[in-house]
């Protein structure tokens, strides 16, 4: 195959992209989001299938054996805790509008810019090389498909280099969609789009490789594997090997199990592209369906390559593609082709976008801004600097990667360079876990994990692979450091027996580790910091109400903040949001001097833009804040716990809203609903009124039309036309109760009332009904006196409510009970029945507005259907609770209780 | 002249059976009620009625699985079905139709307007 037919179809891949991309983007100006789908964002974090996955699984399944598949278990695993982990950091990223991993981790800690720079540079290290890997791959396999001889290392023929162009389309592919708006925080549509496609590109490919070889080129699966099984060395890998295995796969899991979430790639599409929280069910399954299909017929690949190319000199890192080239299938060889492009093409675009917001945001733009002394002009200066950082960051990025992988990546392994990358990233573990999980960890406990996590990454992980290339001298790996022997790079403390990965991963981790709890737990912290810890360690109590706890302590001016805004903006933008936000706070803009608020808020908006480190610049740079103490940030935080502690009503109401907020994660959806919900109401009301106002329009008829009906049958007609009519006021009279009970206007007339007597009065008044029935009515009443504080007249009703539904559900001659009893903290009564119960799935749903009109199976023509709601808001108005125990064929009991004092 | 047209009527309001009971009568039909839709399967299958005045709102069975059960059925798929209900969705007056339904007439109706539209169908 030609050198043009390749790198044409290579452009040609990319231009279907493009088409992608911008197709997402058109449907969203329509109004449709194609990346609002759990599919699709589960697909797109299908990104963590690289062309290391692509080609190397195979050449590591026929060197190692299982040992490939460790890295899928890993986030196989993780995916079973995306709900708890991936979630809260969701959370977190989404109210606090964060951007990057550097960005969590530096806002989590203080706002602290070193420690956001500190981790930009261990990212650039550690996945730079691992891009380059990719761009790697994309040059190998186009020499394969077309024959050529490798491309020479170096930059002797640059031009004749086909990774070239390929890196340039790429870079003018992610700096079109990747810096859409200047707000990094917002989505990219047509980003995310275009990566689930390609997850969907390079698995369809796989598989059809996969095909090809076990049902074209054998017969189907028990072939290869029983012609594998004949065959020593092969049979030999599918076994555990004996040295170092259990070591080796348990760093594996683990690590690849952190790298899911903190590989810039799989924090950027699974944290900062995430739409809506419940995606994420979504991938807990889709993932590794994923990871499953996609490594299916690595085995069967990698056999087949063994059996038919094992003789010759082909790497097996390329079956996949040497297989059908060296069997003909050209064209199944060029899909294979693209099918590895787009493995490698999504990772190094993702890759890039992540890092080079990081770098813009916590390198370039502080310096940005820190060199040229900034004065708030307002009228937008600001975005085309910032955007032009970020695209200059991506050329910077493409073109470190391409040079790696011209001057230094020949000489490493594909795997070597990937496992690296995962160890570097994995030092973020503790940082971001222990911040979200733990109020304790500080910055400095941070800062000094990251770092000597880092330093041993470096020492154990980078040196002896440089060492190894030949670019260092191998003294330091072979004597140790300084010629110590316990600082071996590769056996660090005499430790020995582990691979190399594991070894890195395992001292990283001690030191990481130890170094974060031991100095977090000895260190003193700013208010600042113990803010955040709180917000973040407790995200889903305070991600209903972010803003209004705000902790911030200055002078800021109005007219500064707009025009700082502006800058970054626009000044129609600043101007707009700043309205927004107050009229949601009720914030007066009529003052001159800004709310703390609204310091926070603007500071938070420009986080988006340009990252936590320089909004705080930026910031700082028109307001005189004041550092807020350790004690003053908690005063204000138990102040607020006092409040809620005081009134246990209050404590009560905030679980249910706590519980209200936690279902309502979409805003969008839940408006709809009650919208929905009002309509429907109104619809019910309506259709409640239109019966018996039928009956009485038909009898008045009647009645009317004939003059000569009987009497007897006349009076039937007109008693049935007053009762109809009462029972019509009877539902109005319910309807405007319960609106009164809902919008809130119905104020409680609290007196002391004697709830023995009340009882007995309720009783006395529905046993003409139970006498009709011949039910017999109980009173359990202990002898002491119970007063408590209620709404007389609202509870009354609420007893002949439940009972007289007690009696309507009670069977002929059945028998009806009320006990009360008490604890310390509240009053509870219980009316039961010996009916025939309610079902458990219909127990909360009873309380419902019209519950009996919309299950015809329960209607019964009298009644209004409102009782049960009515009640229900009424308890619930006094701070008490209401429900239903019933077994099938035991009868039911209404519960409510009522707060004592 | 065959015998008298015979209509039953369905629905779960005791005042409005009462009610059409009583006009149906005086316009010289043969009348039969049902107070569920169990009742009316049955009557159904059993008096063959010429026309059926169906509620949609029914605690067991409701209207339009009873005029589906009408429609299918051989021997009785010549009976009218006219529903009366409460439901004055768009959507659910469709269905009624879709169902095979000649009228369906929205509560509250009159009577009077109801019996001539009887009329005019059966003639």
């Amino acid at each position: 195959m030609s050198n043009i037919t390749a790198i044409l179809a290579a452009l040609l891949y990319l231009a279907i992209l493009f088409g992608v991309a911008y197709y997402a983007e058109y449907k969203l100006k329509k109004g449709k989001s194609i990346i609002n789908n759990g599919y699709v964002y589960a697909l797109s974090l299908g990104v963590y299938c690289t062309a290391w996955t692509y080609y190397g699984s195979v050449g590591q399944a026929s060197t190692r054996g299982i040992e490939f598949l460790a890295v899928y278990i890993g986030p196989t695993i993780m995916a079973a805790l995306f709900w708890p982990i991936l979630r809260k950091i969701v959370r977190i990223c989404k109210t606090q509008r964060i951007n990057s991993i550097a960005d969590l981790i530096s806002i989590r800690y203080g706002k602290n810019f070193s420690l956001a720079v500190v981790v930009t540079v261990l990212c650039i290290l550690g996945v730079i090389p691992y891009i380059a890997l990719q761009l790697k791959a994309i040059s190998g396999s186009m020499n394969i498909l077309t024959g050529n001889t490798e491309t020479l290392p170096g930059l002797s023929n640059i031009l004749g280099d086909n990774t070239l162009y390929i890196a340039i389309a790429l870079a003018f592919f992610i700096m079109l969609f990747g810096t859409r708006s200047i707000d990094a925080s917002e989505k990219h549509e047509g980003l995310v789009a275009a990566i689930a496609f390609e997850s969907i590109v390079k698995l369809v490919a796989f598989i059809a490789v996969g095909l090809f070889v076990t049902f074209g080129l054998f017969n189907g699966f028990s072939d290869i594997f029983s012609k594998a099984a004949d065959d020593p060395t092969l049979s030999k890998l599918f076994q555990f090997s004996d040295t170092g295995s259990y070591s080796t796969w348990t760093g594996l899991i683990l690590l690849s199990m952190l790298a899911i979430i903190f590989l810039p790639r799989q924090f950027h599409m699974g944290v900062v592209e995430n739409v809506k929280e419940v995606h994420i069910k979504k991938a807990i399954w889709v993932l590794p369906l994923y990871l499953l299909l996609i490594t299916f017929f690595v085995f069967p690949i990698a056999f087949g390559g063994k059996l038919l190319l094992g003789h010759t000199a082909i790497n097996a890192d390329t079956y996949v593609l040497a297989l059908p080239m060296q069997h003909g299938a050209k064209w199944l060889g060029l899909i294979t082709f693209i099918g590895g492009f787009s493995a490698a093409t999504s990772m190094i675009i993702v890759e890039t976008i992540a890092i080079s917001t990081m770098m813009s945001n916590n390198i370039a733009t502080p310096l940005l801004l820190a060199s040229q002394k900034f004065k708030p002009k307002g009228d937008g200066q600001l975005t085309n600097p910032i955007l032009n950082i970020r695209r200059f960051s991506i050329i910077l990025i493409i073109s470190l990667a391409f040079l790696y992988d011209k001057l230094v990546a020949q000489h490493f392994s594909l795997v070597s360079i990937g496992m690296v990358s995962f160890a570097a990233v994995a030092q973020f573990a503790p940082a971001v876990l222990g911040g979200i999980y733990w109020k304790q960890a500080s910055q400095k406990g941070a800062m000094a994990g990251i770092s000597i996590g880092f330093a041993i990454w470096f020492f154990t992980a980078v040196i002896p692979s440089l060492a190894s290339a030949g670019i260092i001298s191998m003294n330091t790996v072979d004597q140790g450091l300084f010629g110590i022997s316990w600082l071996k790079p590769l056996s660090l403390f005499g430790m020995q027996g582990m691979d190399s990965i594991t070894h890195c991963f395992f001292w990283s981790m001690i030191f990481n580790i130890t170094a974060f709890a031991v100095v977090s737990l000895n260190s003193k912290k700013t208010g600042q910091e113990a803010y955040q810890a709180e917000i973040f360690v407790d995200i889903f109590r305070h991600s209903s109400t972010p803003d209004s706890n705000t902790i911030w302590k200055g002078t800021a001016y109005l007219p500064d903040l707009n025009s700082l805004l502006a800058n970054f903006l626009g000044a129609e933008r600043a101007e707009k949001i700043i309205a927004t936000y107050a009229r949601r706070h009720n914030i007066s803009l009529e003052t001159n001097k800004a709310d703390p608020r609204l310091v926070a808020f603007a500071e938070k908006i420009l986080g988006g833009v340009i990252g936590s480190a320089s909004a705080r610049i930026m910031v700082s740079s028109v307001s005189k804040e004041e550092e807020l103490t350790v004690d003053e940030v908690l005063n204000i935080l138990r102040e607020s716990q006092q409040v809620l502690g005081a009134n246990k009503e209050l404590r009560k109401k905030s679980a249910e809203l706590q519980k209200a907020t936690a279902q309502l994660t979409d805003a969008n959806k839940q408006l709809q609903d009650m919208d929905r919900n009002k309509d429907e109401f109104l619809y019910t009301v309506t259709h409640e009124l239109r019966t018996p106002l039928t009956s009485i329009r038909a009898m008045a008829e009647i009645v009317h039309d004939n003059t000569d009906m009987d009497e007897d049958q006349r009076e039937q007609f007109l008693s049935g036309i007053i009762k109809e009519t009462e029972r019509l006021s009877h539902l109005i009279t319910q309807v405007l109760n319960l609106e009164k009970y809902e919008s809130g206007k119905q104020l409680l007339n609290m007196t002391s009332v004697q709830m023995n007597g009340l009882i007995n009065d309720a009783v006395r008044s529905i046993r003409p009904l139970a006498n009709e029935k011949g039910i017999q009515t109980e009173i359990k009443i202990p002898d002491s006196m119970f007063l408590v504080q209620c709404d007389e007249a609202l509870i009354m009703q609420v007893l002949t409510n439940l009972l007289s539904n007690a009696v309507k559900f009670a069977p002929q001659n059945g028998h009806v009970s009320v006990t009360l009893q008490s604890t310390y903290e509240e009053l509870q009564v219980r009316v039961h029945d010996n009916g025939k119960g309610i079902e458990p799935g219909l127990h909360e749903l009873i309380f419902d507005k019209f519950f009996q009109a919309k299950n015809q199976t329960l209607r019964k023509p009298e009644g209004s259907g409102l009782g049960l709601a009515i009640c229900k808001k009424i308890i619930l108005l006094h701070g008490g609770d209401i429900w239903v125990e019933s077994e099938d064929g035991n009868g039911s009991t209404f519960i409510f209780t009522l707060p004592l004092s | 002249m065959s015998a008298l047209k015979k209509i039953l009527v369905v629905d779960d309001d005791p005042y409005i059976l009462m009610s059409l009971e009583f006009l149906m009568k005086k316009n010289g039909y043969d009348v039969m009620v049902a107070r569920n839709g169990k009742e009316a399967l049955d009557i159904v299958e059993k008096q063959l009625p010429d026309v059926v005045l169906l509620d949609i709102m029914m605690p067991d069975v409701d209207g339009y699985e009873i005029c589906r059960h009408i429609k299918s059925s051989k021997k009785l798929k010549d009976a009218k079905v006219v529903f009366m209900s409460a439901k004055t969705k768009e959507a659910d007056i469709k269905k009624g139709y879709d169902l095979g339904a000649s009228l369906y007439i929205t509560k509250p109706f009159s009577t009077r307007e109801m019996i001539k539209q009887i009329k005019e169908l059966i003639a």
